[in-house]
């Protein structure tokens, strides 16, 4: 069960009331009010960007990208359609905050779509959404009834000229349609198979339109900002690390969760909330972003705050937010395995360098795990790295590289060992 | 081929797409042809999508049947592969191992006597092992049959879930 | 123009350009599997990997657009590496068989790993391996683990074949290319994704494992199946032509050829061949020598001549016979006294050849008519008559161009169309005048053609509003429309047209050499250049009044004519039948006394003039098999041993030379018609649509095996619409019983509703239908 602290989507949402997820309980916390008076008052389509821009909201799907810098991309005067896509694929692993956004207050990123929708004058909007959260998917289609019986979506919204729809549409299992042309690929009935960029999905996106995609978090937050104001949004955080932001604790911690905080929350501070280390355990090591941000040990990580900053800083991203811990007892050719497992599954197969490297890293990682490791295997994991990084059209390939590349780093001695003496430094237990 | 209901199904989803985009609705009239498979199937090779199949779906919404295949075999939850009347896919990726996750498979594995990736012989169960559901904050979670995902699954919870199965 | 700087050479390239294009453009190589300049960009290969200044990472040249001022690195430390990189990773799961693979030495993986990668492997796992896949008699994908994952194969058939039959199955490294479970690959030019893709996955099932690449010498020639003319390379081996590929003719074919273009080539080693001269005495057939042979048919001639007259000899000839040979043929007929000569036996409408102002051809060049933003086609089943044609007018529509359809099925045509009337043959000539009454009506204009009768519906108005309003336009005639009952009217209603929206109009050739034959006058009515001719009889004419004597060049008359009953049954009356042939069919084995053995297009120099009036020469690739001898020559011969004059030709370019010294090219061609009645009401009744099948279209084909066994060769089965059945009483999914004339069949009876009413669609021109009549004329069906 989430649990939240001083932060903006979450703001009032009771998340063990049943409803708190109804457009009535969202329009008792204020819901769309934000809309109401863009509406009512007419704002200009770039003063709601700029107002977006201002609050110094950046993309929460991993990128850190400015969002209301990537609104002001949308070709202004395109004769055809334009879309707005949400990115709901959250499969990057220790990711599980726009689950709990649908499940407790779809409402906020509906409404923020809807802004979306004003801001770049688009008629229509897509909410791409994981395949493993059938359930979120489906409520989230009672929700886009919801706001469509209550005239918040459909044509003349509150009485306006403006028009915008919103679909839901269910993946089925492939972590690659979270990048976000292989999730246009996939809308389009495709395979989800990124596209090269150039051109850019402002001015080639879905359906070979200009599309705008962000991700869930991202959405979500533009309600508040244009109801509460940039600043009050900017203020929340640290500069250039605008409001407050979703953490995924996992792991090792006594109360893995969701934590709505300040960006620039030290790390420290997040690791308490969660209650600490489980069994009071010694931290070892933290993937502070998403299983594809290079790994830290427990110490680096203690001296960090949670923002963008800070983290690149010490050698890793923010990522995704989501904060994997990981406690001594946790072999690191092991974690390692599962991981290049991962991207091994996961490669959508077209790029020489991902299709054919994913393969040979695990199966190196693997022999190593076996105790089948061989003198310059470590040499060659990171020379097979090399050849994959930044030669792929996605960074797939770059999020498989980081891990083995920060794991060999940070935890020479686990694998120097292992291939040693076949067999591994630490006695592994998961949990 | 599909029952009336499920064309209908189909038919909702291609309406959310422009009108000359009814391949949108690949995934999604795919899932519900595997439902109703999964619903209607009797045996382990009647629950999954077959060539049959997926070549009506493709007429159906006018595409080609090979790009219909493509789809069918790159996103990984649809059943290509005969299985059981409850898919039970746990999530062992690190996080949710960190949590239980890799220790709750093997207890299913041993109760149902199946090895991961296995169905058993009365064609009941099939056990699989799943990549990150975004419910890591939840491990142990598991999947049944796709569309019901089931948190904290520990052993007890594990025991009470197959009971309820049973 | 942008600037660019590629390996310290400056250039200027237009805006859009791609590094790759750039690259090109300055002749410098940059390694690639994925790309190709026919197919969208892939980029996933990442072989073309190269250092742009001031990017962080290597880009790939193939889709990186050209920014001004950029600074490229092909050979620099980062692309060479990048590229050495990209190099190992497809060779870590490749077999590494080159001994035993059908690529070796034409294997662009095995070239560029030489160039490119590094010579030892620090791969030590355990290498994937792949299943092989069936995709059919024409390529074969037995051997997937060499497959290198660029999507070319996967990008033809969806982009140029119009339709996706091959794919990428599952993902990452358990990608695998595939056809659809349980179907084969059907496209009618699918053997162009052998020539694209870069290792030995796929290969040609007829070539494979026949020899090795290094071991053939390489040939141009020309294709003398449809009228498109795809430029040949025929790769031969000990005197046998083992393999064909496309040559690459921007203007005609571009780097494609179609299946029947590539594979015929079995039929030239075919056991039927021909390889001695045979006369039938008792009945029986015996082999002879040339001499024996040539006074036979000397005496034979003179035989009927002084019994009968020269008016009872006919000469039949082929679309599909070089130009040379056509023209000797017209000369060696009208010498001897006979006007009787034609080369259109399928064509059954022949009420215009009075009113022919020139040679009939395409109207434009085939470039002319793939850019041009209007497009109808009337009667043409597109993609079975020219099959590469069909897939160039899909790329039109691509680029923007609107394709109008009249026709007579609504087959798919693997493309969008803009509008599509398709009636019933009995009703094409209304079909098209209502084009004409519409454009008549939008023009405010006036015809000559009496139009009153005729009421304009939506699709005809469309197709009218589609001709008028585009910037270009161009109604084209195929096959089906050429051989109608009604063909005259057909080509008069497109001139109406033309000359009131300034549309281009004229035929689709039918056959490699149909302009040709026009041109040299194989015909009744008309000699070489529209000279003057004393008028003889027409195909139809000849077998409507059966004659002694035939001639026979290069034909099978029971595949070749609109009414194979009829033709059948004349041969068979005949005193003697003489055929030039380079096989012993059993039809000519059954209807003809002598057999002169000829050399199919491989085996002698010869031209073909295409539909767009180009005329291509080109040499025999092997010598003539056996004692075959090229069909010039015996010709030629014969006309010494007849005593004619003008019979000193030494060799085919001789031939050539004195009929291309009767008039010039350029003038030669006019589709232009004087008066012809047209009439525009739709007649009633039961009528067949007999088309040819894709490989029955000329003796070549029809003797290639693994041609004969794609899903295009299957057995003939009769289609009609349920509604037609219904009031039939037919059943459908049973045999039937169809009858035309004397003759009649039990085929198989399917119902398609896609069929206008009132049809019965039942391919001529296939053993199976050879005792059936007219192509388009009245048929029964009952169940029988
Ligand atoms: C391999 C890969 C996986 C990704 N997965 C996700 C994801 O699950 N959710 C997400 O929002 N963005 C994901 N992204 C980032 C998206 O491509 C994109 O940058 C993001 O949706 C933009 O939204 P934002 O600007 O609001 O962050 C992924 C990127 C890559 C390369
Ligand atoms: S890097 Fe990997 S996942 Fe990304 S496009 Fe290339 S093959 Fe697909
Ligand atoms: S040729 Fe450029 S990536 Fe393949």
């Amino acid at each position: 069960m989430a649990i939240f602290v001083n932060g903006v989507i979450f703001d009032g949402v009771d998340t063990s009331a049943q409803d708190c997820w109804k457009l009535e309980a969202y329009v008792a916390r204020g819901g769309y009010q934000a809309l109401r008076r863009i509406i009512e008052s007419k704002m200009a389509q770039e003063d709601v960007i700029a107002e977006v821009k201002n609050s110094g909201l950046r993309g929460r799907g991993g990128a850190g990208f400015p969002t209301g810098l990537k609104w002001s991309f949308m070709p202004r005067s395109f004769p055809g359609d334009k879309y707005v896509v949400c990115n709901t694929d959250e499969g990057e692993p220790g990711t599980f905050k726009d689950r709990d956004i649908l499940r407790f207050n779809p409402h906020a990123l509906i409404e923020g779509m809807i802004i979306a929708g004003y801001a770049m004058g688009t008629k229509a909007g897509y909410n791409y959404i994981h395949g493993e959260i059938f359930e979120e998917y489906e409520l989230f289609e009672a929700a886009l009834d919801e706001a469509r019986q209550a005239g918040f979506l459909g044509n003349n919204i509150l009485g306006s000229d403006f028009n915008f729809d919103l679909f839901a549409h269910h993946g089925y299992g492939a972590y690659i349609c979270g990048e976000e042309t292989a999730l246009l690929e996939s809308l389009e009935g495709k395979k989800g198979q990124p596209r090269f960029k150039p051109p850019f999905p402002a001015s080639f996106g879905l359906y070979g339109k200009p599309t705008t995609i962000n991700n869930t978090e991202s959405f979500a937050s533009v309600p508040f900002i244009i109801r509460d104001g940039a600043q009050k949004f900017l203020e929340a955080g640290k500069p250039n690390n605008g409001g407050t932001k979703l953490f995924s604790v996992s792991g090792h911690v006594n109360r893995p969760g969701n934590y709505e905080i300040p960006l620039g929350t030290p790390f420290s501070v997040l690791l308490e909330m969660a209650g600490g280390m489980r069994d009071g355990k010694k931290l070892k090591a933290v993937i502070p972003g998403g299983s594809s941000a290079p790994i830290l040990p427990g110490d680096v990580m203690m001296q960090c705050t949670m923002d963008y900053d800070s983290i690149a800083k010490a050698g890793s991203m923010l990522g995704s937010g989501a904060v994997i811990v990981m406690n001594e007892d946790v072999c690191m050719v092991k974690a390692l395995e599962r991981l290049a497992y991962f991207y091994h599954e996961e490669s959508c197969g077209q790029c020489t360098p991902c299709r054919e490297g994913t393969g040979w890293l695990y199966k190196v990682i693997h022999r190593i795990a076996q105790g089948e490791g061989r003198p310059g295997d470590l040499e060659l994991l990171d020379s097979v790295g090399n050849n994959m990084a930044g030669r792929t059209i996605c960074a797939l390939a770059d999020a498989a590289v980081f891990p083995v590349r920060s794991f060999t780093k940070h935890f020479r001695n686990e694998f120097e060992y292992l291939i040693e003496h076949k067999k591994p430094l630490v006695d592994h237990k998961w949990c | 081929m599909l029952s009336a209901q499920s064309l209908a199904a189909i038919d909702r989803e291609v309406a959310k797409y422009p009108a000359d985009q009814a391949r949108s609705a690949v995934m999604g009239a795919l899932r519900i042809a595997l439902v109703e498979r999964r619903e209607t199937g009797k045996t382990p090779e009647e629950r999954c999508l077959n060539t049959e199949v997926i070549e009506f779906v493709a007429n159906y919404l006018q595409i080609a049947p090979v790009a219909a295949y493509e789809v069918a075999t790159f996103y990984n939850m649809y059943d290509m592969k005969p299985v059981g009347q409850y898919k039970i896919t746990v999530c062992t990726n690190l996080p949710c191992a960190l949590s239980g996750g890799v220790n709750a498979a093997e207890y299913i594995s041993k109760k149902l006597g199946i090895a991961i990736g296995e169905t058993s012989a009365d064609g009941k169960y099939t056990l699989l092992e799943g990549e990150c559901m975004g419910a890591c904050g939840d491990a142990p979670v598991l999947l049944v049959n796709n569309h019901k995902m089931c948190s904290f699954m520990t052993p007890e919870a594990i025991d009470k879930k197959l009971a309820e199965l049973n | 123009m942008l600037e660019i700087e590629i390996d310290g050479k400056k250039l200027t390239v237009p805006q859009g350009s791609t590094v790759m294009d750039a690259a090109h453009s300055v002749g410098t190589y940059i390694p690639h599997f994925c790309y190709h300049k026919k197919l969208s960009i892939a980029a996933n290969c990442r072989m073309c990997l190269v250092e742009v200044e001031k990017a962080p990472k290597p880009l790939p040249a193939c889709a990186t657009p050209v920014t001004d001022g950029m600074k490229v690195h092909t050979h620099s430390d980062m692309a060479k590496k990048a590229q050495a990189g990209v190099m190992e990773f497809l060779l870590i799961n490749h077999p590494l068989d080159c001994p035993i693979c059908d690529q070796g030495g034409e294997c662009q993986l095995q070239d560029l790993a030489v160039g490119y990668g590094n010579s030892s492997s620090r791969y030590q796992e355990e290498k994937r391996s792949v299943v092989g896949k069936d995709m059919g008699p024409l390529v074969s994908a037995e051997e997937m683990s060499r497959c290198i994952h660029c999507t070319r194969c996967v990008r033809f058939t969806e982009e140029i074949g119009g339709f996706q039959e091959i794919g990428m199955a599952n993902r990452s490294e358990f990608s695998e290319i595939m056809p659809y479970l349980g179907k084969t690959v059907n496209s009618e030019i699918s053997g162009n994704v052998i020539d694209l893709c870069p290792v030995g996955a796929l290969t040609s099932k007829p070539f494979r494992y026949s020899t090795r690449a290094w071991e053939l010498s390489r040939r141009k020639s020309v294709s003398p199946h449809d009228g498109l003319g795809s430029n040949l390379v025929v790769q031969v081996k000990s005197n046998e032509v083992m393999r064909v590929l496309p040559l690459e003719n921007e203007a005609i074919n571009e780097c494609w050829i179609a299946d029947r273009d590539r594979f015929s080539y079995e039929g030239l080693n075919s056991a039927e061949r021909l390889q001695k001269p045979m006369i039938k005495f008792d009945g029986k057939w015996h082999e002879t020598d040339w001499e024996t042979a040539l006074a036979y048919v000397v005496k034979g001639l003179n035989g009927v001549s002084a019994d009968h007259g020269k008016d009872a000899i006919g000469f039949l000839t082929s679309p599909h016979s070089t130009t040379e040979e056509l023209y000797l043929a017209q000369k060696l007929a009208r010498a001897f006294g006979v006007n009787n000569i034609d080369y259109r036996l399928r064509r059954s409408d022949f009420s215009a050849d009075a009113a022919q102002q020139g040679a009939q051809w395409l109207g434009s060049s085939i470039a002319e008519l793939t850019a041009t933003k209007s497009i109808l086609v009337v009667g043409s089943t597109q993609r079975k008559e020219q099959p590469l044609l069909a897939s160039h007018l899909r790329q039109a529509v691509k680029k923007g161009s609107a394709l109008n359809v009249i026709h007579v099925a609504d087959d798919a045509l693997l493309t969008a169309v803009n509008a599509k009337l398709i009636v019933s043959p009995l009703a094409l000539v209304n079909a098209l005048a209502q084009v004409l009454k519409a454009v008549v009506e939008l023009k405010s204009a006036q015809t000559a053609v009496d139009l009153a009768a005729v009421t304009v519906g939506a699709e005809a108005q469309a197709i009218a509003a589609s001709l008028t309003g585009a910037e270009s336009a161009a109604i084209v005639l195929g096959n089906l429309a050429q051989h109608h009952p009604a063909f005259a009217q057909l080509l008069k209603l497109a001139q109406e047209i033309s000359a009131l929206t300034g549309a281009r109009f004229g035929l689709l050739a039918e056959a490699a050499n149909s302009t040709g034959a026009e041109l040299v006058g194989a015909l009744p009515h008309r000699a070489a250049f529209g000279a003057a001719a004393t008028a003889g009889l027409n195909a139809a004419a000849m077998i409507a009044a059966p004659r002694k004597a035939y001639v026979l060049l290069n034909t099978e008359v029971e595949f070749d004519s609109y009414n194979p009953q009829a033709a059948v049954a004349a041969m068979k009356q005949a005193a003697t039948v003489i055929a030039l042939t380079a096989y012993k069919g059993a039809g000519l084995l059954d209807y003809a006394d002598v057999l002169l053995p000829i050399a199919p297009f491989s085996e002698t120099a010869g031209s073909f003039v295409n539909m767009e009036g180009k005329l291509q020469s080109f040499n025999g690739v092997v010598r003539p098999l056996g004692e075959s001898r090229p069909a010039w020559k015996v010709m030629r011969v014969l006309g010494n041993m007849l005593n004619l004059s003008g019979f000193e030709q030494n060799s085919a370019e001789d031939v050539r030379a004195e009929l291309l010294a009767k008039g010039t090219l350029e003038s030669a061609f006019n589709n232009a018609l004087g008066d012809v009645a047209v009439n525009t009401a739709a007649a009633a009744g039961l009528v067949r649509i007999g088309e040819v099948p894709l490989y029955q279209a000329d003796a070549i084909c029809r003797r290639a095996q693994s041609l004969q066994q794609t899903a295009d060769a299957a057995a003939p089965l009769a289609t009609a619409p349920s509604s037609l059945l219904a009031r039939l009483n037919v059943a459908a999914g049973k045999e039937g019983l169809l009858r035309q004339g004397s003759g009649e069949l039990k085929v198989l009876v399917e119902a398609d509703d896609s069929l206008p009413a009132d049809t019965v669609r039942l391919a001529t021109a296939h053993p199976l239908t050879v005792g059936l009549g007219g192509m388009f004329d009245s048929i029964e069906l009952t169940q029988g």
